[in-house]
């Protein structure tokens, strides 16, 4: 039992944070609670604090239309939270599709599909591509474009609003990550991942890898679903300083010679 | 050193038609998908570009209707995805005096003031305000208009006498009764559809539909000579114009004996 703790931990904590978050919302819609109303595109905490996905309200900006204040406020208050502490979290703690990916992934790496299957190579900057064309069909169209085919809106909505036929969006997302692109949809495509990352960048949490100690196992590069943070694994004592990195904390978990810990960025640059 | 420029120029170009192709595809596809012109919209909704472009999908009009009136559009409704709607026929809008559904709204898509009035020194909401649709009649399909006697979109309706009236007419096939025909005023109605729900026949003779689609539009050239605020619009006007030319200054007649050569 606790060794399952002491290798999931993160990741239970993880399901307990996404889950918790969706009751939540369930709660707002069915039951009149007022914890979190709305849903991750928007919402009010505590009917009183607006949030907003910062995101979609600058594809509203892009459109040209003047946004009221309370979407811009609440689209500050995410910005600065994953700015200053969050960093790409949002990813691995809230957004329900990182469940679907996980599982994606998880039966990935039971089945061994990464030995057998067709290897197709995509750039992992095609989310920053697909976030700069999301402003511009925005702009040209008039509606928040990425807001209209976001597979994240249509889970998020389809649990806490009724499903329709969103599960189809969820299903492709599914077989996208399982047979045609490992972290497919998560580390490649997701342009809301991609715009965390950037946000996140300078956030105060991140991992620290410790180089003495590392054996050179690759557990964790095997678990990452954004393996290319990780570069300094078995090189050098630092913080994995990558805006892409979602600080899930798989790779603490797997680590077994506890190279990998929980920290805080270094402020200062120190002396070599 | 000639071959490294190639490869970076097509690699580029590679990249481009990517995007280009998968920004055209997607361009295509919210094209279409954000255009349902037949969605009637939450109360204080601004008009449907106006709308789509600020409508962020939240949820939070849905979650404050208290009689589940409003929808957010799933896949498969073909409607905009996420996007609040309501279908009367289904279930109408109450017109609750106290609008829970607008101030949630946290991008201004449902518009506070259009739905509010000056009283004294503060707005206070007033619901009749609200311009969702607008009622029609199928006077082909409305038992009242066979001389039936049914006034149950008139008695459904909130602005009843203002928003529908029952207007009189002779029943010319009896030759001695008479008709009593439901006739909306846009001028009034809210597009609550409150009507719509009442209506008996099997599918509705009256329906809501949005204003843009079922109201025309005279055209600022006609004036109502007969309505005083109309005619002001003449005002500083400076009356009929006539355009003169060099040949508009000759009598038409002098045109009949134009290039004839008498001589």
């Amino acid at each position: 039992m606790n060794r399952i703790w002491k290798k999931y931990r993160f990741l239970i904590l993880r399901r307990i944070s996404q889950i918790a978050i969706l009751v939540l919302y369930i709660g707002g819609n069915y039951w009149g609670w007022k914890i979190l109303q709305g849903n991750l595109s928007s919402s009010s905490l505590f009917g009183k604090v607006p949030l907003a996905d910062p995101y979609a309200v600058l594809q509203i900006f892009s459109t040209g239309a003047i946004v009221a204040a309370d979407a811009i406020i609440g689209a500050v208050i995410v910005t600065l939270f994953y700015a200053l502490i969050g960093g790409r979290a949002f990813c691995s703690y809230v957004c329900p599709v990182n469940m679907v990916t996980d599982l994606a992934n998880y039966l990935r790496r039971k089945w061994k599909l990464d030995k057998i299957e067709k290897k197709w190579w995509a750039s992992r900057n095609i989310r920053y591509w697909v976030m700069g064309l999301s402003f511009i069909l925005s702009f040209l169209l008039g509606t928040a474009a990425f807001e209209l085919v976001s597979p994240i809106s249509i889970t998020h909505r389809g649990i806490i609003f009724g499903m329709g036929f969103g599960w189809a969006a969820i299903l492709a997302i599914f077989l996208f990550d399982l047979f045609i692109l490992k972290n497919g949809w998560c580390g490649h495509v997701c342009p809301l991942g991609g715009f965390y990352s950037l946000v996140g960048r300078y956030n105060l949490f991140r991992v620290r890898h410790n180089q003495p100690n590392c054996t050179l196992c690759m557990k964790c590069k095997e678990v990452c679903p954004e393996k290319e943070v990780l570069y300094m694994i078995g090189k050098k004592s630092q913080i994995v300083d990558m805006g892409e990195c979602t600080l899930c904390g798989r790779c603490v978990e797997v680590c077994d010679d506890d190279a990998l810990h929980f920290s805080i960025r270094d402020f200062v640059k120190k002396g070599e | 050193m000639d071959q490294k420029r190639r490869t970076f120029l097509v690699t580029m170009a590679q990249n481009m038609a990517i995007a280009a192709t998968g920004g055209l595809l997607w361009a295509a596809y919210v094209d279409e998908a954000k255009a349902a012109p037949l969605t009637l919209r939450p109360p204080g909704a601004r008009k449907e570009d106006e709308f789509m472009s600020l409508c962020i999908k939240c949820g939070l009009c849905v979650e404050a209707c208290p009689y589940d009136t409003l929808i957010l559009a799933k896949p498969g409704d073909h409607k905009p995805l996420g996007t609040p709607y309501f279908v009367p026929r289904d279930v109408p809008c109450y017109m609750c005096e106290d609008i829970p559904c607008v101030p949630p709204c946290p991008t201004g898509a449902l518009d506070i003031d259009s739905v509010t009035k000056k009283e004294g020194d503060k707005r206070v909401f007033d619901i009749t305000l609200m311009r969702m649709g607008v009622a029609i009649v199928d006077i082909k399909d409305c038992i009242a208009y066979w001389g039936i006697q049914c006034d149950a979109c008139y008695r459904a309706c909130p602005l009843l006498d203002k928003a529908i009236y029952m207007e009189l007419r002779r029943n010319e096939r009896t030759g001695k009764h008479a008709k009593l025909l439901p006739v909306v005023d846009p001028d009034y109605c809210t597009g609550c559809g409150l009507c719509e729900h009442a209506c008996v026949t099997e599918i509705a003779a009256i329906k809501v539909l949005p204003r843009d689609v079922a109201l025309g539009k005279v055209g600022s050239h006609y004036v109502k000579g007969w309505q005083g605020s109309d005619e002001s619009r003449l005002k500083g006007s400076k009356g009929i114009q006539t355009t003169v030319t060099p040949r508009s200054k000759k009598s038409p007649v002098e045109s009949l004996n134009e290039g004839i050569d008498f001589e």
